[in-house]
């Protein structure tokens, strides 16, 4: 089912691969310019009414943002998953609150979290969930999350960490037979 | 505990700008009079906590831990998931009525403030608020790993690691979560820590309140309220 639309789309989009997961789930890479016509034509045509998340994922070692819009169809239970990238060192989205107005507050986030602009988004410059953060966008690889609590607060002492296979067998094979 | 990005430096210079209405200003009022204000002075006591004195005599002071220690008040604000096990203390099952330790909603009809687990600055903020509201003589009670040392948000960057960093704590839980009969126990703990006269966190805030504002700013840094929320 996937693989007709994927072939039916093909050939007026620049698509990529489509990758299943399952039967009802597929991911595809799209390129930015063609995301927004594609959508409205799953959305209105193909009957992928419900934008179920937008999220991004920081592939730093490529230098780059992913974008996966998640589709569903709900009548025939079928998900579709749009990835576009984007360049990590001026990353700036197209809005798409005109076609669900739920994703403005996906790319509220994205704005916080990444630092991914979308211009024309309602509100998107607000403070989303952090309130007073100077530091970069926490969801950022190259932010790091431990560092940043050791500098900002205070340990207290007397906390142990255990490795947990190691532990766990030595608790359950104290002598450390086979 | 050993870090493993020693190259990672948060931003320390960046100041967080006052909000645009808080910041002090002249209007004009409707009949042309032009007025100065400066939101975070006129609203506000700007007056800091005062050490509540003891009784001149023993006994007295006795007489009233013991009163103090007969009306527990709670604060029914819930931070972490600590608080879902705060619930069953009010069913059947539990009932914490029976040793006079009810709920209240607001902070000026409560004397315990149960920070129940993890606390994020931004929940920060609005405890301190709360804890600075309530009436003395007030007691906090630290409920799961987290208050004690960050719990499994250890390395987050937006919960903090040590409660008392930030508000005098009288008596912590520990657990992850603690159960129901974990915190009846504590509160017949610090009840008999109030009526020995050592439940005294109120007053060391009061004492030490520039060491606690200073860490309290130092990781809150959209200060949008007065110094002291009384
Ligand atoms: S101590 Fe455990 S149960 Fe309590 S807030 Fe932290 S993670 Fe949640």
């Amino acid at each position: 089912m996937m693989r007709d639309l994927h072939d039916h789309l093909k050939t007026r989009y620049r698509l990529g691969d489509l990758a299943e997961r399952r039967a009802n789930l597929a991911f595809v890479d799209v390129a930015r310019a063609d995301l927004r016509a594609l959508l409205v034509e799953l959305r209105d045509v193909h009957g992928f009414t419900h934008l179920s998340l937008l999220t991004a994922v920081d592939w730093i070692e490529e230098g780059r943002f992913q974008l996966t819009y998640l589709m569903n169809n709900r009548t025939a239970n079928r998900s579709l998953g749009l990835r576009v990238f984007l360049d990590r060192a001026d990353p700036v989205g197209d809005t798409i609150h005109d076609l669900w107005p739920t994703a403005a507050t996906y790319q509220r986030e994205l704005r916080e979290m990444f630092g991914i602009a979308f211009p024309g988004s309602p509100r998107v410059d607000e403070e989303f969930i952090l309130e007073g953060w100077t530091d970069m966008p926490p969801y950022r690889r190259d932010f790091d999350t431990l560092a940043y609590s050791q500098q900002t607060f205070s340990d207290r002492e007397g906390r142990e960490t255990h490795d947990p296979r190691a532990h766990m067998a030595k608790k359950l094979n104290p002598e450390g037979q086979r | 505990m050993k870090d493993i990005d020693k190259s990672f430096r948060k931003d320390t210079e960046t100041e967080f700008p006052l909000r645009e209405e808080l910041k002090p200003r002249s209007v004009t009022a409707p009949d042309g009079q032009v007025i100065e204000i400066d939101p975070l002075q006129d609203y506000f006591c700007q007056e800091p906590p005062k050490v509540h004195k003891q009784s001149y005599f023993r006994i007295v002071e006795d007489f009233y831990n013991w009163a103090r220690a007969h009306s527990l008040w709670i604060l029914g604000f819930g931070t972490g998931c600590g608080a879902i096990e705060m619930r069953p203390l009010m069913t059947p099952r539990f009932d914490a009525y029976r040793y006079g330790i009810q709920w209240r909603p607001t902070p000026r009809q409560a004397n315990l403030l149960v920070i129940s687990g993890y606390l994020s600055v931004k929940t920060l903020k609005r405890a301190i608020r709360a804890y600075e509201q309530m009436p003395q003589p007030k007691y906090v009670v630290g409920l799961g790993s987290c208050t004690i040392n960050g719990g499994m948000y250890w390395d987050s960057y937006n919960t903090i690691k040590r409660l008392d960093d930030y508000l005098p704590v009288d008596l912590y839980i520990a657990g992850c979560m603690p159960r129901p009969e974990a915190l009846l126990a504590g509160f017949m703990d610090l009840k008999k820590l109030i009526r020995k006269g050592k439940a005294e966190g109120a007053n060391k805030y009061a004492e030490n309140f520039d060491w606690y504002k200073a860490n309290q700013k130092s990781v809150i840094k959209d200060w949008d309220m007065p110094d002291y929320n009384w």
